[in-house]
């Protein structure tokens, strides 16, 4: 599939589509006439495909500093008459969270959808928070799709329930969800010829919560969502499978698949509900499943949500039925499922063996393969030197506050450059705490990014309250982590438009540091020096690491293409200096070390690590 | 309710990605119903990447232990990784040459023996397609071929549900025009060696 199908498929027409993209498609067919977001695994795709097509499809996007500022950012075009689209990943809520209380209260005029993008597992994230209980802190319906078609068709439904009760919708998606691919088949774009502009209508009590009219508006939340249960109850979306069971399973999102194909493919007798507006909790549709029931389990990822919903409304209305679930440990209360999973709880709660396949196993140890900085990685260069600077200081106990992106892989040997992380923008704010808690001395990493999303508030902090340590801001030049979306630093925007490039060098003397120093940390000796210089100084110190990420396809990058970096086996005494790098294209075997050609990226940082000089440059064919 | 299920591995930038796109789209175009499961993220920095495919009437793309008919490894390593996967009756297509872990030296555990791979392959699986598809890639003019050398060589295998026509035209819809006649050529290289390994 071409992206730009995405905008283009009339209606009917079959994509084999990514969940992330199937969202766009929704938005698209919804007539969204603004989206924004901070990219985050597993939402990132949405912004990609976004950025692609917003020009062709005459809406707005942008990536926003933060996903705080893109909830504001639609809240307001969503308040102005638009409908709007946030999507984030679901540590991203916690940080548009502060706003995001506030807009359940004031509610929207445009339809308004925010999409969270769960990681049940933490494939690429720092924890596996569920985030159906942000529905709930604040109030608002959440949706939970199932697949890429069921997405896509949420979106549409999302923004005309958003509009009717004039509050923002919560979607849900998982990782499983987020980036499965399935057959979907579109729908009209007529609602792409919606509004593109709004227009505000002033009403301080509507938008304004300051106390005497937050009180107000709380009680009118309260009311909207009694209406908005009647709809969970009667909305064929929350559907009943009836198979004649005397078991009924209450399932919701990626569990739902697990669970329809064990029933089907076993032949169970088992009715399912699967709940896809899963808040408000449809009461009166599970005083119906449960009529004839004599046993329920619950199956969904990650937390007992639904299960104490089930068990609340039994309770209240005095129903005695067995509930199976995570709390009485049929299910794991951790990680994400799996169709295995599924089958030995089910296995449990119905007491039949469901998994009796011949499972092959393997009796060969096989080594891991951790992922590591890309070949050519800039990160790699500026660690080896932080590293170096400080043994050669002689210096011990160095704390490494650390940051979210890729450099977060320096956690391991033999970087070893991570040693606290709590979230976007805490290496800043932790080397304040670890500063004023301790004496050792600090060399904290952040990404320019990171940066720009969270690191400037705790950096004013530093300098006011007289820290001491050394921050390398890690600029590559993109948000690589999450596939190289562009941030403030640089200079295009989400459109593809040219937009102005924000200094982080301005910023970081207008916060008031006095030693700032920029180095390229490809240049390893005079980098070194620099590094040294900055932990020696007495106060809050900032480095600006800055070469650009070997993902980006440069005109540099060619020019490197026409020679490549060859071992010079006479002069190699084997002292595997090079080695220490842990660069994937050099390796050792057999007592002799080679440089892998498909995979070097001609950085020459091992050409200045190398004591004998036995790693030369030789003009070379490519590919070859 | 059955389906065809294929379990793709290998390590990241290998093109894994891609290569079941095409495969989905071309399931699609047959008329099947398709579900794909993907993990990204850390995919760029030479970690495990796989995806899984089912064919067929299904909702949930992840595969059961135990249930892939097709083994689609990238890199032999990731192969004998993937194994409690694979059916006893699955068919195994393999890249034989290797691609260490970064940190292979300091391991514990060494990297296995290709032969020694190959043959616990073949003791867990009805047949096994091994070839060195990263020289097939070379041959064809370009080391990124290698992804469509596998594909040739999953579509040679018998049973494999879709028609060479279908995966070639999905190709076209998928692939960079400037790349594709090199992208062809590696799937015959990879269709052929495939071909072959059955008639021997």
């Amino acid at each position: 599939m071409n992206i730009k199908e995405v905008l283009t498929a009339e209606e009917n027409e079959k994509l084999f589509m990514l969940g992330n993209e199937a969202a766009v498609r929704g938005a698209l067919e919804a007539g969204v006439g603004l989206a924004s977001t901070y990219p985050g695994t597993p939402s990132s795709e949405i912004g990609d495909t976004l950025s692609k097509i917003a020009k062709d499809a005459g809406l707005y996007f942008e990536f926003s500093a933060n996903e705080k500022v893109a909830l504001e950012v639609a809240a307001a075009a969503a308040a102005s008459g638009l409908r709007s689209f946030t999507f984030m990943k679901h540590v991203g809520m916690n940080v548009a969270a502060d706003s995001f209380m506030s807009l359940a209260y004031t509610g929207v005029k445009g339809g308004m959808v925010i999409l969270s993008a769960d990681d049940p597992s933490i494939f690429s994230s720092q924890n596996e928070q569920d985030n159906r209980h942000y529905a709930r802190i604040a109030n608002v319906p959440m949706l939970e799709p199932s697949n890429p078609q069921e997405i896509k068709d949420l979106m549409k439904y999302g923004f005309e329930l958003s509009e009717k009760f004039e509050t923002p919708v919560l979607m849900r998606t998982t990782t499983r969800v987020s980036h499965m691919r399935g057959v979907v088949e579109v729908g009209n774009l007529d609602g792409s010829r919606g509004e593109k502009k709004g227009f505000f209508r002033r009403d301080p009590k509507r938008f304004v919560p300051v106390p005497a009219a937050a009180v107000e508006m709380h009680k009118t939340l309260v009311e909207k969502m009694e209406k908005i249960s009647e709809i969970a109850n009667k909305s064929p979306l929350n559907r009943i499978f009836d198979r004649n069971g005397k078991v009924g399973v209450v399932t919701s999102g990626s569990a739902f698949n697990y669970v329809m194909d064990a029933v089907e493919e076993n032949d169970l007798d088992v009715n399912v509900l699967k709940l896809t507006i899963s808040y408000p909790f449809p009461e009166g549709l599970v005083l119906k499943f449960v009529e004839n029931l004599e046993s329920l389990v619950v199956v969904e990822e990650v937390d007992p949500v639904m299960e104490k919903e089930v068990l609340a409304v039994l309770g209240k209305h005095g129903l005695k039925k067995q509930v199976h679930g995570k709390l009485d440990g049929t299910f794991p209360t951790i990680y994400e499922y799996s169709p295995d999973i599924i089958l030995e709880g089910l296995s449990k709660a119905l007491n039949k063996n469901l998994k009796q396949r011949k499972v092959s196993k393997t009796e060969i140890p096989i080594p891991a393969r951790p992922p590591t900085f890309c070949p050519g990685c800039p990160h790699r260069a500026t660690y080896y030197s932080v590293k170096r600077a400080i043994e050669n200081l002689g210096l011990e106990d160095i704390v490494h506050p650390s940051d979210i992106g890729c450099y977060t892989l320096g956690v391991a040997a033999p970087y070893n450059a991570a040693d606290y992380l709590l979230s976007m923008g805490s290496s800043v704010g932790t080397s304040c705490g670890f500063s004023k808690a301790t004496d050792q001395r600090i060399v904290s990493f952040i990404g320019d990014s990171t940066f720009f999303h969270a690191g400037i508030p705790p950096l004013l902090n530093a300098v006011h309250n007289k820290n001491r340590f050394v921050l390398v801001i890690l600029d590559n030049r993109t948000t690589a982590m999450t596939g190289g979306q562009p941030n403030p630093g640089i200079p295009v925007d989400g459109m593809g438009d040219k937009a102005p490039e924000i200094s982080i060098e301005d910023i970081v003397r207008g916060t008031g540091v006095k030693f700032l120093k920029i180095i390229d940390p490809l240049f390893m000796k005079k980098s070194q020096e620099t590094i040294e210089e900055a932990i020696k100084y007495d106060g809050v110190a900032v480095l600006i690491s800055r070469s650009p990420c070997m993902l980006i396809k440069s005109k540099e990058q060619k020019k490197r293409d026409v020679y490549s970096l060859k071992v010079i086996e006479e002069k190699c005494k084997n002292c595997e200096k090079c080695l220490e790098l842990a660069c994937p294209a050099i390796s050792s075997h057999n007592g002799s070390i080679s440089i892998d050609q498909m995979l070097c990226r001609k950085c020459n940082v091992c050409l200045q690590v190398c004591p004998e000089r036995a790693i030369g440059v030789k003009t070379a064919l490519r590919n070859q | 309710m059955e389906s065809y299920n294929i379990y793709i591995s290998g390590v990241g930038g290998q093109g894994i990605i891609k290569t079941s796109i095409v495969i989905g789209e071309a399931a699609m175009k047959s008329g099947l119903n398709v579900v794909m499961s993907e993990i990204h993220g850390m995919s760029q920095r030479g970690g495990v990447v796989s995806t899984e495919l089912k064919l067929g009437d299904v909702k949930s793309p992840i595969i059961e232990e135990g249930t892939a008919d097709m083994l689609l490894a990238f890199e032999p390593l990731e192969a004998l990784r993937a194994v409690p996967k694979i059916s006893e009756d699955a068919s195994i297509v393999v890249n034989t040459y290797p691609t260490y872990p970064f940190n292979i030296k300091e391991s514990s555990v060494p990297y296995p023996d290709i032969s020694v791979i190959v043959d616990e392959l073949k003791s867990k699986s009805a047949q096994v397609f091994a070839f060195d598809a990263e020289k097939f890639a070379k041959d064809a003019g370009h080391i990124l071929s290698l992804n469509m050398v596998m594909l040739g060589g999953a579509v040679a295998v018998p049973g494999f549900p879709l028609d060479k026509k279908v995966v070639l035209e999905s190709m076209k819809n998928n692939l960079p025009e400037k790349s594709l006649e090199i992208n062809m050529k590696a799937f015959e290289e990879g269709f052929r060696s495939s071909k072959k390994i059955q008639v021997d």
